[in-house]
């Protein structure tokens, strides 16, 4: 399975991606060096919390921010530009879907205005072969016909989602940028969306930037995770791997404070660790690594020394002043050490 | 069934159902639904003022001395004035006076000012923003009245003259109020998803914007309606809008105001008229208003 | 056996709308003894919520309306409580956190004043000087673990991060030392390891003050953790209820289970289909059982009657016509 991955094309890759505002309060880092690669029909799923930045990385992709530095590329162009500043045709290929249907779908319009819109700016059909368009991609989201005349306010959050996925999948995009798309809605709504994204990826050939506060979801619909604190990538590694050995201290403090509902996700949770403080303000970033104020494992280089990434031989890349010592000290046989190499 | 026949159908049903849901809001609150029965009532008075009135004739050049100045009577319900003519019919063609001046004035402003508030909401940031709302507060600076006596008075009198001057000071209110609106939700995801997918900007300000801006802008409308019947009756009184004989009921009330208190019906009657009218006006606008803030219910 | 704390009994509570009533409670029956943590746990729109307003009487009356029912609380009928009664209630007897800790704090007034004036209605009978009721408020935000509280007191609710305020809405609803809390969603809007210290918090300090609480939420983790017996609640009535180990251990009513198998599990068994269907219209919700129309396992009967509880082990109850007969 690895190295099927690893033969097919890149469709989206960011180095070093930075995005900084200007506020009265000083400058927030909200995106800070971001790097990852994301391959055809890959489903990379993006999770952090408040201020990591993940939501800053998904509308800089789709062109709602340009980028203050860094590289942005899809498919080997460079797109790190506003979206009125994109060729037409990548407006076309680069779809999001937000993650309140409540303020992403126009209240004043109907569902069938609403999916006119991407047809009309990028087909060259007309006004009736759009009204069959439509249709088919009510039906292609598992919705009635006689929703198209409805309006959003009168529908579900779930199903107004749908129509969100609907919108975004009418343009024939080749990637879909997936902002908590079911973080607002119930459980067994949740479970029909995801189901329906996973059958539509396999369908249209799509490739997902998935982002979600939720692990337990990651876990079944990522092909490869990345966490995010305070505009910097913690770790990324390949699902299977990331859950098996989470290595940085905040993931590892992210995933055993999750709620689960079964003994046995219980037992795969790591060892509880109590997250103390509170969660700093991106404009109010500390020097040395952004995570150590909170670290339980934190060194005396954490506070001054900013981690590198070093990666291992599961394609698991970690930023943490614990695992860099590993690259430099391969004879050191210090047994009280966590190593990447287990 | 094709997509054609959906359209119409399910769309029909749809706005009436929309149109009864409203209408129950609305009937909740006696008040609004007293203001639009006197909204109704003017309006039918004014539109049909030549075969309601009793004396039509006397809305022109009429004059009779012998009949002139009486009290009310059932002849005439609101009596004459010195001219001989009578009030009753005379209110009614003042109402049509009244009413067109306020549908010209609004429906010159009101398309100027939302557009160039929508741009400006739109354009936040940029010198066009700028330049709009700076132009907007100049205007908004002074005073309405005496912008439209300053105008007024340059110009010869006339009604024509007075809803240009009360026009020129209104759109910057409109233009304000949508501003305040298209600035808010010009960053709501639905217009990001809008620009992500590459709609033109003409397509963002009126079709995802201009939508979300129609309550408040139905609202002003209604209550601007009294606001500018008002206004224009002040420049009549003036002297500064409508001229005799023209039955305009700010003139009413000045060539009226000699006769106090002795032949007080002369100007009270129009003058009653008058509040009678931007009550209804203000009443069906506060019912718009409660009537669209209850939606989610 | 002592009477419990609350007890609500065959509640049903209707909204007067634009074409009808919406029957939104219909039967909803559970108890709570002194010192339980109990779980109230549905998905949005099934009427936990509107349960806990109607047993502190803070539903908007019209359009709501209570239509039958009984709720006892410390021996006393809420529902026949005078306006004066219900304050005397709110002040010592039941205290509530809600959802959203933006909303509940008003912007315009620091945190001491709120706090400071929660702390002095709850005490007026022992008409505490300024100085007393600011040391309680220090010792209250002290408790909830909040870093240098005397500067708190000074901040607007705008300077303080989402976990902080919640903390405090807790601080404020334990500074009345009530009997009864009712916590709504307490941790929905925050980080998941915030949410993990602010539950954390809130089960120590429920234990220290004997306080009993009840907690609502969607989330089926958080009650399996932090719940001692659960009701799972469905369109207006109770589905199952159960002792929380009981309950994820064997789900019984067909409702729970398909809840169950449409959380994401982190074992990576992929995501089930969910449960299909949609919660009901409450103008016209289906005759009989509500959830009938979506159940796998359903019968003709369910179509026709309303299920009532049925016995299913020690304090273990379900509302589903297939455990008829104790089965």
């Amino acid at each position: 399975m690895d190295n099927q991955a690893r033969t097919k094309d890149i469709l989206l890759s960011a180095a070093d991606l930075k995005k900084h505002f200007r506020t009265r309060a000083g400058t927030v880092r909200a995106a800070d060096g971001v790097s990852f690669e994301i391959r055809e029909n890959e489903t990379l799923g993006l999770v952090g919390e408040s201020g990591s930045g993940k939501s800053t990385v998904a509308y800089t992709i789709v062109g709602m921010y340009r980028p203050t530095g860094g590289s942005l590329l899809f498919r080997g162009q460079d797109i790190g530009r506003e979206s009125a500043r994109r060729p037409r045709q990548l407006k076309k290929e680069i779809q999001i879907v937000f993650q309140d249907p409540g303020s992403s779908l126009n209240p004043r319009q109907s569902i069938r205005q609403i999916l006119d819109l991407p047809l009309r700016v990028h087909g060259a059909l007309d006004r009736r072969g759009r009204e069959e368009q439509t249709v088919r991609l009510l039906e292609m989201v598992e919705l009635p016909r006689d929703f198209l005349y409805k309006a959003p306010r009168s529908i579900g959050g779930g199903e107004r989602q749908m129509v969100a996925i609907a919108r975004a999948l009418a343009t024939n995009p080749s990637f879909v940028v997936l902002d908590e798309p079911t973080s607002a809605l119930d459980v067994s709504v949740q479970a029909k969306i995801i189901n329906l994204l996973i059958s539509l990826q396999k369908e249209l050939n799509l490739t997902y930037l998935f982002i979600t506060h939720d692990l337990s979801l990651m876990r079944n619909m990522a092909t490869r995770v990345a966490i995010m604190y305070l505009g910097k990538i913690c770790e990324i590694a390949p699902t299977v791997e990331f859950f098996r050995n989470p290595l940085h201290p905040y993931t590892r403090m992210l995933l055993s404070s999750i709620p689960v509902v079964s003994d046995e996700e219980q037992e795969l949770k790591p060892k509880k660790i109590v997250s103390q403080g509170e969660i700093p303000s991106p404009v109010d970033i500390p020097p040395g690594c952004s995570f150590h104020q909170r670290c339980p494992h934190r060194m005396e280089i954490c506070a001054r020394v900013d981690p590198i990434v070093v990666r291992n031989r599961q394609d698991h890349e970690v930023r943490c002043h614990l695992y860099t010592q590993d690259m430099q000290d391969t004879q050191d046989a210090n047994p009280g050490r966590r190593t990447m190499h287990e | 069934m094709t997509p054609r026949r959906i359209g119409t159908s399910a769309g029909m049903a749809r706005l009436l159902d929309r149109t009864r849901r409203a209408w129950y809001r609305f009937r909740k609150n006696s008040l609004s639904v007293a203001g639009a029965v006197i909204v109704l009532l003017v309006v039918c008075l004014a539109v049909f003022a030549p075969l309601l009135a009793p004396y039509p004739s006397h809305a022109g050049t009429f004059v009779d001395f012998d009949a002139s100045s009486q009290g009310p009577s059932l002849r005439h319900l609101f009596g004459t004035d010195a001219f001989g003519r009578d009030i009753l019919s005379r209110v009614f063609f003042g109402f049509r006076l009244s009413l067109i001046m306020g549908v010209v004035v609004i429906s010159l402003t009101a398309p100027v000012g939302v557009t160039l508030g929508l741009i400006a909401g739109y354009l936040k940031g940029s010198w066009v923003e700028t330049l709009i709302m700076r132009i907007t507060d100049i205007f908004v600076a002074v005073p309405p009245l005496v912008l439209a006596l300053a105008v007024c008075s340059i110009l010869t009198p006339s009604v024509f003259n007075a809803m240009m001057a009360v026009s020129l000071m209104w759109w910057p209110w409109y233009c304000r109020m949508v501003y305040g609106i298209a600035s808010s939700i010009r960053n709501e995801f639905y217009v990001q998803a809008a620009e992500i997918t590459g709609a033109s900007r003409f397509h963002i300000i009126f079709k995802e914007m201009l939508p979300n801006c129609f309550g408040p802008i139905l609202t002003k409308v209604s209550l601007d309606m009294g606001w500018v019947i008002l206004i224009g009756s002040a420049l009549s009184f003036v002297g500064l809008g409508a001229q005799p004989p023209t039955p305009d009921l700010g003139t009413m009330v000045a060539d009226g105001g000699k006769y106090l208190p002795d032949q007080w019906w002369i100007a009270i009657f129009p003058a009653i008229a008058i509040m009678f009218v931007v009550f209804g006006f203000n009443l069906l606008g506060d019912g718009i208003r409660d009537m669209l803030e209850t939606e989610s219910l | 056996m002592a009477p419990p704390l609350l007890d609500v009994s065959g509640l049903r509570v209707g909204y007067d709308v634009y074409g009808g009533t919406l029957r939104v409670l219909n039967g909803v029956n559970f108890y709570l003894e002194e010192g339980e943590k109990v779980g109230l746990v549905g998905e949005t729109g099934c009427g936990k919520t509107t349960t806990a307003k109607a047993v502190l009487r803070i539903l908007p009356e019209p359009p709501a309306r209570i239509m039958g029912g009984e709720v006892t609380f410390r021996k006393a009928s809420v529902l026949d409580m005078s306006a004066k009664e219900v304050r005397e209630m709110h002040a010592h007897g039941v205290a509530m956190i809600f959802q959203d800790p933006t909303a509940a704090l008003n912007p315009v007034f620091t945190i001491g004043d709120q706090l400071m004036t929660a702390i002095r209605y709850s005490s007026l009978e022992q008409k505490l000087t300024r100085k007393e009721i600011r040391e309680r408020a220090l010792r209250a935000l002290g408790e909830v673990a909040l870093p240098d509280p005397a500067r708190i007191l000074d901040n607007y609710p705008i300077q303080l991060s989402g976990g902080m305020r919640q903390r405090i809405c807790i601080a404020m609803a334990l500074a009345a030392n009530s009997q009864l809390m009712i916590a709504d969603e307490p941790t929905t809007s925050l980080d998941v390891t915030i949410q993990d210290q602010v539950l954390r918090l809130l089960g120590k300090l429920v234990l220290e003050k004997d306080t009993s609480t009840i907690l609502i939420t969607h989330s089926l983790g958080i009650v399996r953790e932090w719940t001692a017996r659960v009701y799972v609640m469905y369109a207006g009535t109770m589905a199952e209820t159960a002792p929380t180990a009981e309950l994820f251990r064997e789900p019984l009513h067909p409702y729970t289970q398909g809840l169950m198998k449409a959380v994401p599990k982190l074992t990576g068994e992929g995501i089930a289909e969910g449960i299909e269907g949609r919660i009901p219209n409450y103008l016209d919700p289906p005759r009989g059982c509500r959830f009938h129309p979506r159940c796998p396992h359903r019968m003709d009967i369910c179509s026709q009657e309303l299920p009532p509880y049925f016995e299913a082990g020690p304090r273990r109850q379900v509302a589903c016509f297939l455990y008829r007969d104790g089965n």
